[in-house]
């Protein structure tokens, strides 16, 4: 565009709004992260952003379009539903459920207990077997979950952070046992524990060793398991603590700096690790500021690397990401509403670019999801992916002025937030001053007092309210899993090689005091039977456990 | 009770769950509002949680749990509420509850259950006219 034409645009703009808009009331809005929105924006809104180095092409740096060139024209996204309750057994049903409706890769929620490394008879875990995912004591549970499973023609992401390297080492144990080699498997494991000291809580062991372990299984990976993704960074938990876009985005990205500070610090090569870290966000309601976040992201995420850690794999550069919706979004009132909320947001996931999505289920605000609540969410993934014309071209929403001018705004802002983080001497050390914290509770308040005064509208919630009888129907997850779970363990102890498990819990022992990588001798231990909660717990007497602290 | 004295809560976080937004914004809340607030933080036991409620010597008690731990967990805290002679004091839970647990619960002596949704006027409204009354 030539420099005379922006100059009358200018012009022209003034005058609409003095003359055309000037003589309308309307309301003035803002971004949650305070951004205000103007009433229209034109080419004068994008006059500063470069094509070919700001926005370029899908499958280029800096990816600001789409990481890969042909998008959802060459594959579509990968339909992945959280799930997982009661035992192995219940969980395998779901899996096979979902992947006859067309669901094409697993995601595997664990029960607290698991997720912390208790086992099933700990004490603390009373009350907590199965409810929030399935419970996993050791290879046994493993090998339910997955049987009939191919697990080299599928891809598995499990939602797993303290001890992630234990359930790596039984996920790579049961496809041995089905004859596929590690080199063939593809799959995520989270193992973000930053996010765990900040918003999620299932921490085990301090900082320091929490980090070995991680760099313990990038080096791993990298050696043995090419196509694994090691690490799936989260923003998702912290939106859903109350972190504004911006927030989820600046403190992920914070997270992962740190992570790949400790693989340098660890001796590997950025590009050695870096291809393989990949990502999971929260798609809220606020339908074009998510798009925006999302090409935002990309482009910021291939500078960081490129610019900061001087990564020279495009694959090192590129932004991969998992979505799910907002589960914090639901409401619990006339819950039939967020079928409608889910359809909009996995739209805006799927504009922003997402490589894997999980949708939510309508039901859930209430409880875990139905078979039928999963399907209809799944459906709607379907619908999008093959109906509604919204994949029949790579960014669609690219050149819009609203859009590229939000995606600008956001990435100063998220910019500014990780420079301040960095100043304060990194992720790590924001979240041991509280900083991350504070800043993601002061936003959740901030939201509270808004819903509660009514300056937002949550439909059904605040506003448009009806009489509505309980909902009925809702999955109730069987209380005798814990005693099931319990009576299994008692059979593993007896009919397990014990010996066998105490020489490899030992060896595991001196492993952990000394430096060497941990991948080997747990997966030794692993496949003895020893159980997730004895594993953990030479980690703890070795390595010690984190003391959270809460601060209101 | 004394209206001069201000009502002391303690906000706990029983169990595993570590999802605490909701109990951390009922906390600033019901502290805007004058009351003294006390939080637990997260993964709290039974035990841990009444051993706070004896020494800060609460008038009331909000639990928030969201993972569905509740049958087992309100249960035991109710019981180790009685033994230490603190039977008194108003219980509350919040979070992920189905109502076909609650009327279980309130046997028990759990005054309340409040669902995702509540406002926290509703809460302080409550809270008040309860231990008025009390």
């Amino acid at each position: 565009m030539i420099e005379e034409d922006i100059e009358k645009i200018q012009e022209e703009t003034k005058r609409w709004n003095r003359d055309c808009l000037g003589k309308h009331t309307f309301r003035k809005r803002e971004t949650d992260w305070g951004l205000e929105i103007k009433p229209l924006y034109t080419v004068d809104d994008t006059k500063d952003i470069n094509y070919l180095e700001d926005i370029g092409f899908p499958g280029e740096y800096p990816f600001t379009r789409a990481p890969h060139p042909s998008m959802y024209l060459g594959k579509l996204w990968t339909m992945r539903q959280y799930s997982g309750y009661g035992t192995a057994d219940e969980t395998n049903k779901r899996y096979k459920y979902l992947l006859e409706q067309g669901q094409t890769g697993l995601s595997v929620a664990f029960d607290l207990p698991t997720q912390i490394g208790y086992d099933s008879d700990h004490p603390l875990s009373q009350g907590e077997v199965g409810k929030v995912g399935v419970a996993v004591d050791s290879l046994a549970d493993m090998e339910t979950i997955f049987n009939g499973l191919p697990l080299d023609k599928l891809s598995t992401s499990m939602t797993i952070n303290a001890p992630a390297a234990i359930l790596l080492a039984m996920y790579l144990t049961v496809a041995e046992k089905q004859g596929i080699g590690p080199e063939k498997l593809n799959g995520t494991i989270q193992n973000d524990i930053l996010k765990e000291y900040t918003v999620r809580g299932t921490y085990i062991f301090p900082v320091g060793p929490s980090l070995r372990l991680i760099t313990d299984i990038f080096e791993y990976c990298s050696k043995y398991v090419p196509k694994w993704n090691t690490i799936n960074i989260a923003g998702y938990h912290m939106r859903e603590a109350g972190a504004t876009a911006v927030q989820e985005i600046a403190f992920t990205f914070a997270d992962a700096i740190e992570y790949v500070n400790a693989g340098i610090k660890a001796g590997l090569r950025v590009d050695d690790f870096a291809p393989r870290i990949s990502w999971i966000f929260n798609t809220h309601n606020n339908f074009f500021e998510e798009i925006a976040k999302y090409r935002a992201a990309r482009r910021l995420w291939a500078k960081i690397m490129k610019e900061r850690f001087g990564a020279s794999d495009p694959r090192s550069w590129m932004f991969r990401f998992h979505t799910q919706t907002a589960g914090s979004a639901l409401t619990a009132q006339q819950p039939l509403n967020n079928v409608v909320r889910v359809a909009f947001q996995t739209l805006a996931a799927i504009l922003g670019g997402a490589q894997s999505l999980a949708s939510c289920s309508f039901d859930e605000a209430l409880a875990l999801p139905t078979e039928e609540s999963v399907r209809l969410s799944l459906r709607t993934q379907q619908i999008i992916a093959h109906e509604i014309g919204v994949t029949d071209t790579v960014d669609p929403m690219g050149g819009s002025f609203y859009i590229e001018s939000l995606t600008k705004k956001m990435e100063e802002k998220i910019t500014d937030y990780i420079k301040r983080i960095d100043e304060l001497g990194g992720a790590a050390a924001a979240i041991e001053k509280g900083y991350i914290q504070q800043e993601i509770q002061e936003s959740a308040y901030r939201y509270q007092k808004e819903v509660e005064s009514g300056g937002k509208v949550v439909v059904g919630m605040n506003s448009y309210q009806v009489e509505e009888p309980l909902p009925k129907g809702l999955l109730k997850v069987d209380t005798e899993v814990g005693a099931i779970q319990i009576k299994k363990l008692k059979e593993l102890k007896t009919t397990r090689d014990n010996q066998k498990v105490q020489s490899t819990l030992l060896a595991l022992r001196k492993t952990a005091e000394g430096h060497a990588n941990l991948m080997p001798p747990i997966i030794e231990a692993v496949k003895a039977y020893a159980t997730l909660g004895e594993t953990c717990d030479v980690l703890r007497e070795v390595f010690g456990e984190y003391e959270g602290t809460s601060v209101i | 009770m004394n209206q001069d004295k201000r009502i002391r809560v303690l906000v706990a976080k029983p169990g595993l769950d570590g999802h605490d937004r909701g109990a951390k914004v009922i906390a600033r809340a019901l502290r805007d509002s004058g009351m003294e607030v006390i939080y637990t933080g997260i993964r709290q036991t039974p035990e841990q949680i009444v051993d706070a409620a004896l020494q800060e010597d609460v008038d009331t008690i909000l639990l928030s749990i969201l993972s569905g731990a509740h049958g087992f967990l309100f249960p035991r805290i109710m019981e180790l509420l009685k033994e230490k002679g603190l039977g008194d004091i108003l219980v509350l839970g919040g979070g992920i509850i189905p109502e076909d647990d609650v009327p279980e619960l309130k046997k028990l002596g759990v005054s309340e259950i409040f669902g995702p949704g509540m406002s926290s006027q509703t809460l302080i409204n409550y809270i008040r006219e309860n231990l008025s009354q009390g």
